[in-house]
């Protein structure tokens, strides 16, 4: 069972490595739509790449309230919890 | 890379991962046979092993580089596992990039002798099984930001044909498809194109009586019926990298029957 800041370092890599950025680059406030210039379909793959590294699902109605990097983080958190 | 075939070189098409659906015979296996001539490395699929593997067993005699499939898209469901497996099992080679989507059947009657299940089968064959190989691929066209689809439609989604019901709500059910795709992934330099062919020989129009061929060829200015590599020139054009600036398109390959 990984813990807490292991699944943050994993979340931040993932989404760094979606939209081409440095980790660093990656903080829980920022949104994916406003500050990092996430179009539709990159928010699906980003959907689609937290499901294939952590083994979830998520809904498209859960997918939707995954609105900001610390949103991502949350949610898997929970979800791997579970 | 040598050009095994005599056909046309088309840039952009050799080296690159190609999906033909329904590769085993007609129109599909002569774009099958002609993307291996080109130096693309063809997946091509049938509804059995044995028919896909001897088409794959062509295009490797030539030089070229295939693998036979089974699939069988009147069973979605299944079809989408192994549409799944192949885009696990090119990932690391980047995926499918170029995807033509051909396997198509008729079960023709007229509406009122056409059964629910002839409805259902056709489309679930034609426009059920495009969607979902389509689904199964493209997450690697995104990720690598270049993809080419073409499907194969026929001139009756347009002029429509008695006693064929399904079959040209089930083509014309692509050109919907194509064009929503189109606008749905041209952001990634994905693009997302039809053929229609009209009167092509094939089996199928090789046993019409005479009086009936002379009845078809009246409807044709160019005066003769389409070959198979009349389709399969469009197809490998609208793969290649001559047709960048192409997309959500439905191209007639018709002789001009229907201008």
């Amino acid at each position: 069972m990984p813990t807490a800041d292991e699944i943050r370092a994993k979340v931040v890599e993932t989404i760094a490595k979606s939209f081409r950025l440095e980790p660093d680059q990656v903080s829980d406030d920022k949104s994916f739509q406003e500050d990092l210039d996430a179009d539709s379909l990159e928010i699906v793959e980003l959907v689609m790449a937290l499901e294939e590294e952590f083994g979830i699902e998520i809904s498209d109605e859960e997918a939707e309230k995954i609105r900001t990097v610390g949103d991502a983080i949350n949610f898997v958190t929970e979800r791997a919890a579970a | 890379m040598t050009n095994a075939g005599t056909g046309p070189v088309f840039p952009g098409i050799a080296g690159r991962l190609a999906l033909v659906t329904g590769g085993s015979r007609g129109i599909g296996r002569t774009i099958a046979l002609s993307l291996g001539a080109a130096g693309a490395r063809v997946y091509l699929t049938s509804r059995t092993l044995e028919a896909a593997e001897s088409v794959a067993e062509e295009i490797r005699a030539e030089g070229g580089e295939a693998h036979g499939l089974a699939l069988d898209l009147s069973q979605p469901e299944a079809a989408a596992e192994t549409c799944q497996q192949l885009a696990k099992s090119t990932r690391d080679d980047g995926g499918i990039s170029l995807l033509v989507l051909n396997a198509g059947m008729t079960r023709d009657g007229l509406i009122m002798r056409m059964g629910l299940p002839a409805w259902r089968e056709v489309l679930d064959a034609n426009l059920t099984g495009a969607f979902v190989v389509t689904k199964s691929l493209v997450p690697a066209m995104i990720r690598g930001r270049f993809g080419r689809i073409v499907a194969l439609s026929s001139i009756v989604a347009r002029i429509g044909n008695a006693g064929q019901a399904n079959y040209c709500a089930s083509k014309a059910g692509l050109h919907g498809l194509v064009r929503a795709l189109a606008r749905e992934l041209a952001s990634r330099s994905i693009t997302v194109n039809a053929v229609a062919p009209g009167f092509i020989e094939t089996d199928m129009t090789r046993e019409l009586p005479e009086a009936t061929r002379q009845r078809l060829l009246e409807q044709v200015p160019l005066g003769r019926l389409g070959t198979q590599e009349d389709v399969a020139g469009a197809v490998l054009f609208l793969l290649s990298d001559l047709a960048t600036y192409i997309t959500g398109e439905v191209v007639d390959v018709n002789g001009g029957m229907a201008m």
